[in-house]
């Protein structure tokens, strides 16, 4: 096998694409369970403990690198794989008609990706960055659950976070079982399975995500 | 009928082009899409004026030659149907129909509504055959082909060629057609030969063709004339990655 056929072919560029998005999907699935740790309602003891584990065990930090690969390759390859496309079609149509055969977030998912994108960055520097240099410069992690506390309690945070959300939910709802279907999956009884559990997945992980700000700005959780 | 036409007329290639507008008063509903055309021409050889050029050839439905794109829709508003195929009853009296040819850079426009589809046949030429040894023919009956398999490959070579798939996909892809012919010879035996070398070959002239990659949307599915469903793009994806990570000869 050709490794640059993965970055230059257009099937390799979709398995690169699928490969790292299934990866993702797994580290949404970790970090909502973390995150559930708020509803909890115990003023923030069991989630801090676990984002102390999360923060601290040498085994995570190395996990966390991989992370990292997968999300610059997937948004790397998906700005690629747009940029490429849109070349695709040098004159528009005057008239297009697409709303009558596919979804419109199945078009959209560069766009999607790119919001997600925004969205991530802010939440690193809300959350992550300072977390991190907090740890490495006085040597013990900050108090996550109070810092929840404080960034919610924006209400543009908030918004910004369900926007995020709501893109992240789009952005699932075709990509779960679009992965699937790259690596090969045709079986006529599976496939509508794939695509009920990715659609589900898509709604159920957003909306645990979201209510974790609007609890904590409504102060529900406290 | 009164049909008012939107027609995007251009010379040659390097003409930019422009819509033109024609009334048409004696449409019958029982006239297909391209016969309305053929009245419409008759109408403008009348007037002295350039016909409009459009790709044709059996009008049943099963050469792949008739194209157009009719208000938005590659072959118009009905499903599993050619432009040949649509007749005008579908459409209401007083309608503006804008028709607009295959637009891809795969495609590039010859004359009016005419493309250029050659990138199709060059995709052939890079993989969609089978070695056959020379001599007189052999029995049909003389290799068995298991009968759900025989039926799957006829149902992929349904497709007609016709790059709906590619003017109905956001990226012009033309994954739908060439995953119909991987498919379609990768299921009988007579394309064993060749199965990993064609899939590879035929992605990569598609690609250097300037055909878009599958972002697996659907679209081509909704709108191909003979319905060949995407199922075979998922094939020809695994078809690659067994090519890819188990090529025959020893690398």
């Amino acid at each position: 096998m050709k490794w640059r056929q993965l970055f230059i072919s257009p099937v390799g560029r979709k398995i690169v694409m699928a490969f790292t998005g299934l990866f993702l999907i797994l580290f949404l699935v970790v970090h909502v369970t973390i995150n559930a740790c708020i509803f909890l309602n115990d003023h923030g003891k069991t989630f801090n403990a676990v984002a102390h584990f999360m923060g601290t065990n040498i085994l995570i930090h190395f996990l966390e690198i991989g992370l990292f690969v997968g999300f610059i390759l997937h948004i790397i390859q998906g700005w690629m794989i747009w940029a490429s496309n849109s070349k695709k079609r040098p004159v528009k149509y005057a008239v297009w008609g697409a709303s009558a055969n596919s979804h419109w977030y199945s078009r959209s998912m560069g766009l999607l990706g790119t919001l997600i994108f925004i969205f991530l960055v802010i939440h690193l520097a809300n959350f992550w960055v300072p977390n991190r240099y907090h740890y490495i410069t006085q040597g013990e992690e900050l108090n996550l659950f109070e810092r929840m506390k404080l960034i919610f309690s924006s209400p543009i945070i908030v918004l910004i976070y369900l926007g995020g959300l709501v893109s992240l939910s789009y952005h699932l709802m075709h990509g779960f079982q679009s992965a699937f279907r790259t690596f090969g999956m045709n079986s006529k009884r599976y496939i509508p399975i794939v695509r009920g559990i990715g659609i589900a997945f898509a709604i159920i992980v957003p909306v645990l995500f979201a209510l974790m700000p609007i609890l904590v700005y409504l102060k529900v959780i406290s | 009928m009164h049909i008012t036409l939107k027609v995007w007329r251009q010379k040659n290639q390097q003409d930019r082009g422009h819509f033109e507008t024609y009334q048409l008063d004696q449409v019958n509903e029982d006239m297909s899409f391209l016969e309305m055309f053929d009245v419409l021409n008759d109408q403008l050889i009348r007037e002295g004026k350039d016909p409009v050029a459009f790709d044709h050839d059996c009008r049943e439905g099963i050469c792949g030659m008739c194209s157009m794109y009719i208000n938005g829709r590659p072959h118009g508003p009905l499903k599993g149907t050619t432009t040949c195929q649509l007749h005008m009853r579908h459409f209401k009296d007083g309608d503006t129909i804008v028709v607009e040819p295959w637009r891809a850079a795969a495609f590039p426009v010859i004359k009016d509504l005419v493309v250029d589809r050659s990138a199709f046949d060059r995709i052939m030429q890079a993989g969609g055959f089978i070695s056959v040894n020379t001599g007189s023919a052999p029995d049909a009956n003389a290799i068995p082909v298991e009968k759900d398999k025989a039926d799957a490959a006829f149902a992929a070579a349904a497709c007609i060629g016709c790059g709906a798939c590619v003017a109905a996909c956001k990226n012009s892809s033309a994954m739908l057609f060439v995953s119909a012919k991987i498919a379609q010879l990768a299921l009988l035996p007579q394309g064993q030969p060749e199965r990993k070398t064609r899939v590879l070959n035929m992605i990569a002239q598609m690609d250097k063709e300037g055909f878009g990659s599958c972002s697996n949307i659907g679209s081509c599915e909704a709108e191909c004339p003979k319905e060949i469903p995407i199922t075979f793009i998922a094939k020809a994806n695994r078809e690659y990655l067994q090519a890819m990570l188990a090529p025959d000869l020893p690398e």
